[in-house]
């Protein structure tokens, strides 16, 4: 009886969570297309999630190349298909590897970023002087970010792509022993577009995710330092779990039957 | 008619604390209110009620024709305010003079102009221009409560909320910052709520003051007659201000 009821309260509990996350991003959207608009903030969060994000994430992009590479080459030669390298490498980066990979560094850069920068405002009253000020902080936090993230995200995965592409053939060619020209004939023959934008479309998504969990965790921290390191840890814990989920649902729609 | 009409306003906070039981006070328009009381009796509350970032419990409070339960009015309702916290709540990710100038935006769309304003109360509140490009974490505390005064009255509202606005600075500078409040409030002929601890303070700006004590205003009047007003609790608060700490 007491396990029922404790069960029950938790359901709610994880019910209502959800609720309040879909009506603050319903707002935070909304939020995106009413004047007015904040250019400047706007530019400052691009810029955080695109340009500083850069290194890290072709760093992941990069090893993750390599080791598909270095992965593949063990499976296939056991029955003969070392020749498929260079392809398996294209589809795993562009279609996988490199949103996610991006997603969930960027959202441990970016999304713990912007929860402790929201929770930390929350506490110290800014966003109610904010309010005061007669702002609107969802259309001056909020937007902004998520403007930034949605649209700096595919820009960092198509980076991402090209980097983590260049990591499998450089172990291709170098340790492996592949020949340049065929390598590189292979990936160019079986690039295929819908292979890449499916992995840019992602990468917004993912973005969007990121910013919005990290937002709405900020925004409802508790006060004190303990509370805005919570909010921090869960924005980040949200966003992994909501971008894999997300993951499969897009390559569902994608390339399901 | 009056300007702010407390209407027997609660606040219980989750968990049960009982901050506010039922305060009652109408403030006229031009007034200058003080608002005193021991630390931790809810003044901040009080204030944050006001502005309609705590939803009240129970009761109303009406500002003009306003109320602050009416959400669909909302912004209307917080434009007629402008306010210095107890926190300073100076934005972090902007420097002084651009925490100014946001503020000014709000009221004047001309960036210049809002330039030109910014410096003015800056300078006014007794900052050194050296200063202006700082991040507020990057000076001190009585300097942040002075920027974030001049973010307060950068903007031309119909009502001042300053909550402790001379706590934790010298006498030199708090009694700048008097003289100042009381010719910002004078010049702009606008409604004033002052927190405070300081007597003198009180005495120096008030045409009215109240006296908070247990979540609910005892005593209402003029500064001069707190010391012969006949509630215990205030003739005590009055006496122990004037205590001169002996060896
Ligand atoms: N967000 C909150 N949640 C729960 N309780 C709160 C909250 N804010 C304030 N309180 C409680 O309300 C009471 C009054 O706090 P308040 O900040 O109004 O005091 P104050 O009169 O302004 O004191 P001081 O002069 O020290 O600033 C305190 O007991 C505090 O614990
Ligand atoms: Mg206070």
């Amino acid at each position: 009886m007491k396990l029922l009821s404790t069960l029950g309260r938790y359901s709610l509990a994880t019910l209502q969570e959800i609720g309040s996350v879909a009506i603050f991003t319903f707002n935070g959207l909304k939020s995106c297309f009413i004047p007015p608009f904040y250019f400047k903030e706007i530019w400052r969060h691009m810029v955080i999630v695109g340009f500083y994000s850069l290194p890290i994430v072709a760093l992941t992009a990069m090893f993750a190349g390599m080791i598909i590479a270095l992965q593949c080459y063990v499976g296939f030669t056991r029955f003969n298909a070392e020749g498929a390298i260079a392809t398996v490498v294209l589809i795993c980066i562009t279609r996988e590897l490199a949103p996610v990979f991006a997603g969930l560094m960027v959202t441990g850069r970016v999304g713990s970023a912007i929860a402790a920068e929201i929770g930390s405002m929350r506490v110290s009253d800014q966003i109610d002087a904010l309010t005061t000020l007669g702002v609107d902080p969802m259309k001056f936090l909020v937007a902004p970010r998520i403007i930034a993230g949605v649209i700096m995200m595919p820009f960092l995965v198509f980076i991402a792509d090209i980097i983590g592409v260049m990591g499998g053939f450089l172990i291709s060619t170098t340790v492996l022993n592949f020949s340049v020209g065929s390598y590189i004939t292979q990936t160019v023959q079986n690039l295929e577009i819908i292979d890449v934008i499916s992995g840019l479309v992602k990468a917004s998504c993912f973005g969007f995710c990121m910013v919005c969990f990290g937002c709405y965790h900020g925004f409802y921290s508790d006060l004190g330092a303990r509370g805005v390191g919570n909010a921090t840890t869960s924005a980040v814990v949200a966003s992994c779990i909501g971008i894999l989920a997300l993951d499969y649902l897009l390559t569902a729609l994608f390339f399901g039957k | 008619m009056s300007k702010i009409e407390f209407k027997n306003v609660r606040k219980v906070f989750e968990g049960g604390l009982s901050v506010l039981n039922g305060v009652n006070l109408s403030i006229e328009n031009g007034e200058s209110h003080i608002i005193l009381g021991q630390s931790g009796c809810g003044k901040s509350v009080l204030m944050k009620c006001l502005l309609g970032i705590f939803k009240l419990s129970e009761g109303d409070i009406i500002v003009d024709d306003l109320s602050v339960n009416d959400r669909e009015h909302r912004k209307e309702y917080v434009k007629k305010f402008s306010v210095l916290f107890q926190g300073n709540a100076l934005f972090d990710s902007m420097t002084i003079i651009e925490n100014v100038e946001f503020g000014a935006n709000q009221v004047c769309k001309d960036k210049i102009k809002c330039k030109e304003i910014a410096k003015e109360k800056l300078l006014a509140v007794g900052l050194e221009e050296r200063v202006f490009n700082l991040y507020p974490a990057e000076i001190s505390g009585g300097m942040q409560k002075r920027a974030a005064l001049a973010r307060a009255i950068s903007l031309s509202p119909e009502i001042l909320l300053f909550d402790e606005p001379t706590s934790g600075l010298d006498p030199i500078t708090g009694g700048i910052i008097c003289n100042l409040l009381k010719d910002t409030v004078k010049s702009l002929g606008v409604t004033s709520i002052t927190i405070t601890h300081d007597l003198k303070v009180a005495e120096f700006l008030s045409d009215r003051v109240s006296v908070l004590n247990k979540g609910v205003l005892t005593w209402t009047g003029h500064a001069d007659d707190m010391k012969n007003c006949g509630n215990a609790f205030v003739e005590h608060f009055y006496k122990a201000s004037n205590i001169i700490l002996k060896k």
